[in-house]
């Protein structure tokens, strides 16, 4: 993989530069009320969000709605731009002097959206909306329409058959590729996929998933693969970042993240999952309620309202990311964790919570 | 460990929901969709069926057929009884007296199954007081004795909020209580954790599992997720093409799924231990149930399909009382 990223000549870098550097990223709603709108309070969708993309990797974004995860997305697009932080993609700052521009950032980062249906224009064919953006970014319209055929048999559905379709003719799954085959459409480098397979049956889900490995391969892709899902973010990630309530808690190589979770909250998000297995049921809650609303969200670490391990220290003090409390970690894949507690650190899997009893 | 085999057939309890050939057809200028063709299944007391399916296979449409919800052009035929008492057809009146009462529903959408102009107190009295001719006073008092055994933190305070007011948590919690309101024997659950967060679904699972437990009714519930299905039932019924094709408890149907759909399902939900390997898919998209294929639904994108397929196909019965519905499976049952 990384030999053939070498050879992309839209590499910059080199492949030792991460291909998309997030710094600091800062993103908060205002909340207006009241008899002159003035504002109530703010929404801290997003708080000093710092992680990066390696090249040809497919790095999981997990945590419950209202983390982060899509205005992430959002943010990373320019959809809604950052109240603070930068974003540097393959060595060029976005939208900042020197750098490059949100249109020549969107050419290489696109996006793939939940609803498959809402984000095709009912109006247009399908070879049309594929070929939109191509032609927006100056290719000409017989070029701009072969591509759309060919990126449309890509993706598994046969031209003649769907080129001249709208949407409202196809199914959720047909759709979805269609949505995959038009992020494609200006040969992009990332491909953000935000709850990309979330609203496709199961069988249908599992041959996209083996299509975004397929295309991942073939065109040199880079994902950002959002999910609530975790089973289908262990499938796909080669790396996994764990929100919560807007910052992250913990990042770190796949099998790190689920056989060794060192951050309370990820040990109680995955002993959430249903076990598949009806002779080793769920019999204790891993966590109650709902999380807190990310208007006034807590001091200190935002989980130590719903933490079992909570400390005096942790309402006082901002945990930052950093390496394990124990330092087991790896320098060139670092598994990094927001916690002040080492105890907290230190448990470890399912059975240091009571949760499974088999 | 919870108990997850089939309850001890005990022959003189007669079942709590007895359905028999339910068939379902919406029929409208132009077109006419085969939704539920033939679905027969019973259920004890303190028993919980899954009905697993995607999406158009008529799980849903065969909950609301049962509670009478489906719109006027929809034909449906077959019978149902609830405690003995034939409820398939009865009159308008007879049957809103059942609903919300001996039988209830809790939907995927809270939001859109709850009234947003009234408050959650207000909309369990109501109930209450429709079915059981108390006072509005008592009737509050029950609805914050529910709201309790949903529990729901600060009961007093959460009574008086309106839908809006609560989370998506608490407002599936509060659906819940409005469906016990009345001690229903039954209880038909479509898709309720489907639109929750894991750690918000496991903790509506087990509520569901503990408040059964305690009140012993009976529940239907329907899904499309494996992993509800395994947490929470004690036998499943898979639906595709609006017809069972296999049915057995819930260790049979996910250690040894004998339906080629069944096990295309189950191999293709994704989980980790499936990393790096590209996965087992089933080909094609689910029939359109208006134009159904003669004979098995699923043979057009089934691997193990042959000539007899496509004509009617017999029902394969185990001594364990698991059901599948496949020529092919026939071979292997009798090898």
């Amino acid at each position: 993989m990384s030999g053939a990223q070498a050879q992309d000549p839209r590499d910059r870098g080199g492949p030792a530069q991460p291909l998309l550097i997030v710094d600091n990223l800062r993103k908060h709603f205002p909340v207006r009320g009241g008899l002159l709108n003035r504002q109530v309070a703010t929404v801290q969708a997003v708080d000093d969000l710092s992680f990066s993309v390696r090249k040809g990797e497919t790095l999981g974004i997990v945590g419950e709605s209202g983390c982060g995860k899509s205005t992430t997305a959002r943010l990373l697009m320019r959809l809604v731009a950052p109240d603070a932080g930068s974003v540097v993609f393959d060595g060029d700052a976005v939208a900042e002097r020197g750098g490059i521009t949100v249109n020549e950032m969107r050419r290489q980062m696109q996006m793939v959206f939940q609803d498959s249906y809402s984000s095709l224009n009912p109006r247009m064919t399908m070879a049309e909306s594929i070929a939109y953006a191509p032609r927006m970014h100056g290719i000409g319209r017989k070029e701009a329409y072969d591509r759309a055929e060919g990126l449309l048999s890509q993706v598994g559905l046969n031209p003649r058959q769907y080129a001249r379709r709208y949407p409202h003719e196809l199914s959720g799954g047909q759709r979805q590729r269609v949505n995959i085959a038009r992020a494609l459409a200006l040969e992009p480098r990332l491909v953000i996929l935000d709850e990309a397979v979330a609203a496709l049956d199961k069988s249908v889900e599992a041959q996209v998933l083996n299509l975004l490995a397929d295309l991942k391969e073939h065109f040199n892709l880079t994902y950002l693969f959002i999910s609530h899902d975790l089973n289908v973010v262990e499938y796909m990630s080669d790396r996994v970042l764990v929100m919560y309530l807007g910052r992250v808690v913990e990042i770190g190589p796949v099998e790190q993240i689920y056989r060794k979770p060192r951050h309370p909250y990820t040990r109680a998000l995955f002993a959430s999952k249903p076990t598949l297995d009806p002779d080793r049921r769920t019999t204790e809650m891993p966590l109650t309620g709902d999380p807190p609303n990310p208007i006034n969200p807590p001091s200190g670490c935002r989980f130590r309202t719903r933490c079992a391990f909570a400390q005096s220290v942790c309402a006082e003090k901002l945990p930052v990311l950093a390496a394990p409390l124990d330092g087991d970690t790896d320098t060139d894949l670092p598994h990094l964790v927001a916690c002040h507690v080492p105890e907290a650190q230190a448990a470890m899997g399912h059975a240091a919570m009571g949760v499974h009893h088999a | 460990m919870p108990d997850i085999g089939i309850a001890p057939p005990a022959p003189d309890e007669a079942p709590m929901l007895k359905v028999e050939d339910l068939t379902v057809r919406f029929r409208r200028r132009g077109s006419d969709v085969a939704a539920v063709n033939g679905a027969s299944f019973s259920l004890r007391r303190g028993e919980t069926l899954t009905i697993l399916g995607e999406s158009g296979s008529g799980k849903s449409v065969s909950l609301k057929a049962l509670m009478g919800l489906l719109p006027d052009y929809a034909e449906t035929h077959g019978k149902v009884w609830l405690n003995g008492q034939e409820i398939l057809g009865l009159p308008a009146p007879a049957l809103a007296k059942l609903r919300g009462g001996a039988i209830s529903m809790i939907f995927q959408e809270p939001m859109a199954a709850l009234d947003p102009v009234y408050t959650i107190g207000e909309q369990i009295a109501e109930t209450i007081v429709q079915h059981e001719n108390v006072d509005r006073r008592t009737a509050m008092k029950r609805a914050l004795g529910l709201l309790e055994q949903v529990k729901i933190p600060s009961p007093e305070r959460r009574l008086k909020n309106f839908p809006h007011e609560m989370s998506g948590g608490m407002r599936q919690r509060a659906m819940i209580a409005l469906a016990l309101a009345c001690s229903p024997s039954v209880l038909l659950a479509d898709e309720p954790t489907t639109a929750l967060d894991v750690t918000v679904q496991i903790q509506i699972l087990l509520l569901l599992r503990q408040l059964q437990e305690e009140l012993g009714m009976a529940v239907v519930f329907v899904t499309h997720d494996v992993g509800a299905a395994a947490e929470i039932s004690d036998r499943i019924s898979v639906m595709y093409g609006g017809r069972f094709v296999e049915s057995g408890t819930t260790r049979e149907i996910m250690r040894n799924p004998q339906h080629p759909y069944t096990q295309g399902l189950l191999s293709s939900t994704v989980h980790g231990g499936m990393r790096g390997r590209k996965l087992e898919t089933i080909p094609g998209t689910p029939p359109n149930l208006a134009h159904l294929p003669p004979g098995c639904a699923f043979a057009p994108r089934c691997r193990y399909a042959v000539e007899a397929c496509r004509s009617e196909i017999p029902v394969v019965t185990s001594e364990t009382g698991a059901m599948v519905r496949c020529v092919r499976a026939v071979e292997t049952v009798a090898a």
